[in-house]
């Protein structure tokens, strides 16, 4: 019998390699991400305007607060963007600087979209998968609920809440707290219908695992993916919304503002020609929505099991 | 059918109450009345004042006869700082104007956005997709607001091709900004979403079916691919049009229009509280119907809905 050299190596090269390691389904999600480019571009972004708005105030020489009396009613003339008075991106007609005020904007607005966004996670995902779980009657008088709620027309009701409770971060977090987690909980609704009768979940119940506990264990966990998804998308649709309030004025109040209060305020000025004071904060908003608006899209395709 | 759209109704009505009730109620939680001023009236003034508006009678009686009015006689009230004009006065001026322009922005939006969407679709992964995507998410992110003095300064200003405010009864070259100020983002969303479906319906079983029957690619895609992909297109149009309501304030407020989001914004920083409820519960009201329609349309185009 001869023994075939060049086969038993190539058996012991086998042996001696590492067992492959097997692909999760996070891990193929991730692969899929990173090959995407407008998602990995939006990613880099995003974290580029999140330092920025984090530690940039510290290349700032004028704070958000301070009035520069040089320029002070003449920003047309001399309040454009310069690196020799401190004022990187200009000051508008109060002699503001817009660099700082710039950032401390983007601060508010990237808050109010991811706070908006997490209240909807959270109130919306809990919401969504009781009813979808439990089902019967409660998931009628939920979901009832939640369709009655999504008729109100909340941008008036935010409105109103503002004008009546008085301007403040709060209200304004409570009122687009308050309408984000609709849509949310009809989404993890449908999803948990879906999941309700897997063979895990089948499983867990005949061991007498409770109720609630099955569904923060089983179903929340397999929910992840298509809450992640629509979060992500959730948090420029907030970012658009807060700008909306702030344009009407309702919005923070003085000396904190938000890109959306800065972009109005650019807007009207613009005949006056002060072009930067719209032009700056615009093009952060704007690379802040696309950013999301990528890593959203991004997610979807990367998670959806159906390669697109 | 019938019994379809009856059921329909009987969760509108309750709906639109409950809105009304809520509204209501939310104005009375707010700290301060309508007559809270910085000069302290006499009270012998308020407590007329008060009688005058009713607002001296028990909580319920209020809602009571408020809900009566509206169901009743369409009547919201009086106006608590417009002594001589009611509520009804101020939406029948501005609402028409709104109606008219939202109208015209909704179809406009509905049908390019359509186009739109579907030409994307079946050319995907081609220059028009992708001009198409990126007009879309670009139109998407620029807010409304910054649209409309982009639009002013462009044609006013440099132009000088469309006059920059007002509405002369409607007169088309009054209508043309805003309707594009109004549609953009609307018609980016309508057609990211015809787009998906689109993408979605034409890899389906009865598209491949429809195709190896040697139908032409014209017909496979009005007749069997059109239908189920606006399905989801559908459900968007109630709240688009309600947000073109909405979204007139921005509109009315750069274009001198006069529109009844105007109203809103101005009752809103007046406390103005009858105004604000009424165009709320208005709007509210539209809300309802445009999803009752919505819901109706879906149980003919599609049949497998059938509660």
């Amino acid at each position: 019998m001869v023994i075939d050299a060049t086969r038993m190596k190539n058996l012991g090269d086998r042996f001696a390699e590492g067992e492959v390691r097997g692909r999760s389904l996070w891990a193929d999600a991730r692969r899929r991400f990173f090959r995407n480019k407008a998602a990995v571009g939006g990613l880099v972004m995003l974290a580029l305007i999140t330092l920025l708005a984090l530690f940039g105030d510290s290349l700032a020489q004028w704070s958000n607060e301070e009035i520069d009396f040089d320029v002070m009613g003449q920003a047309a003339q001399v309040g454009q963007p310069s690196i020799g008075n401190g004022h990187y991106f200009g000051t508008d007609d109060l002699g503001r600087d817009l660099y700082s005020r710039t950032l401390q904007g983007t601060r508010i607005s990237l808050m109010v979209g991811i706070v908006g966004s997490l209240i909807a996670v959270i109130v919306g995902t809990l919401y969504g998968a009781v009813s979808g779980y439990v089902g019967g009657r409660t998931d009628q008088i939920l979901m009832r609920t939640v369709d009655i709620l999504l008729a109100v027309p909340f941008m008036f009701v935010v409105i109103l809440l503002l004008v009546m409770f008085g301007r403040s971060l709060f209200m304004l977090f409570f009122g687009i707290g308050l309408m984000s987690w609709l849509n949310m909980a009809r989404i993890v609704r449908g999803q948990t219908l879906s999941l309700k009768h897997k063979e895990y979940v089948e499983a867990a119940q005949a061991t007498g695992v409770p109720t609630f506990t099955i569904i923060l264990r089983h179903i929340v966990p397999n929910l992840v993916g298509i809450v992640a998804v629509y979060a992500t998308l959730l948090v420029p649709e907030m970012i658009l919304i807060e700008s909306f309030i702030s344009f009407l004025g309702l919005g923070v109040q003085e000396p904190l503002t938000s890109l959306g209060a800065l972009i109005s305020e650019g807007a009207r000025t613009i005949y006056y020609g002060t072009t930067w004071q719209l032009l700056w904060p615009l093009a952060f908003f704007v690379a802040t929505l696309f950013s999301f608006f990528f890593i959203g899209d991004g997610l979807r395709d990367a998670l959806d099991p159906k390669d697109r | 059918m019938i019994n379809y759209i009856l059921k329909r109704l009987a969760v509108a009505v309750p709906t639109l109450l409950l809105l009304i009730i809520i509204s209501f109620l939310l104005m009375h939680a707010a700290p301060g009345g309508p007559f809270t001023q910085e000069r302290q009236l006499p009270a012998a003034v308020l407590a007329n004042l008060e009688a005058k508006y009713g607002l001296d009678q028990p909580l319920w009686r209020q809602l009571l006869s408020y809900v009566w009015g509206i169901v009743a006689h369409f009547d919201f009230g009086p106006s608590f700082i417009y002594k001589d004009r009611t509520v009804n006065e101020i939406i029948a001026q501005g609402f028409p104007v709104t109606l008219t322009y939202g109208t015209v922005s909704f179809v406009i939006a509905i049908l390019v956005g359509v186009s739109l969407g579907i030409a994307a679709a079946i050319r995907h992964n081609t220059w028009l997709d992708y001009l198409a995507v990126g007009v879309s998410i670009g139109a998407q992110v620029l807010p409304n607001f910054v649209m409309a003095p982009l639009l002013l300064l462009t044609f006013t200003w440099w132009l000088r091709w469309l006059p920059g405010g007002g509405w002369e009864h409607g007169r088309w070259e009054y209508m043309v900004m805003p309707v594009i100020a109004l549609s953009t983002s609307y018609m980016a969303s309508i057609a990211r979403l015809t787009r998906a479906s689109m993408l979605e319906v034409l890899t389906s079983n009865h598209i491949r079916t429809a195709r190896a029957k040697g139908l032409p690619e014209r017909k496979v895609i009005l007749r069997h691919a059109l239908k189920p992909a606006l399905l989801p297109v559908l459900s968007y149009l109630g709240p688009a049009f309600v947000a073109m309501v909405t979204g007139s304030v921005v509109v009315d407020f750069f274009f001198s229009t006069g529109g009844i989001g105007r109203s809103f914004v101005d009752s809103a920083l007046n406390r103005d509280y009858a105004v604000m409820l009424g165009i709320t519960i208005l709007v509210g009201a539209l809300t309802i119907f445009f999803n009752l329609v919505v819901d109706i349309l879906y149980g003919w185009i599609d049949p497998k809905i059938r509660y």
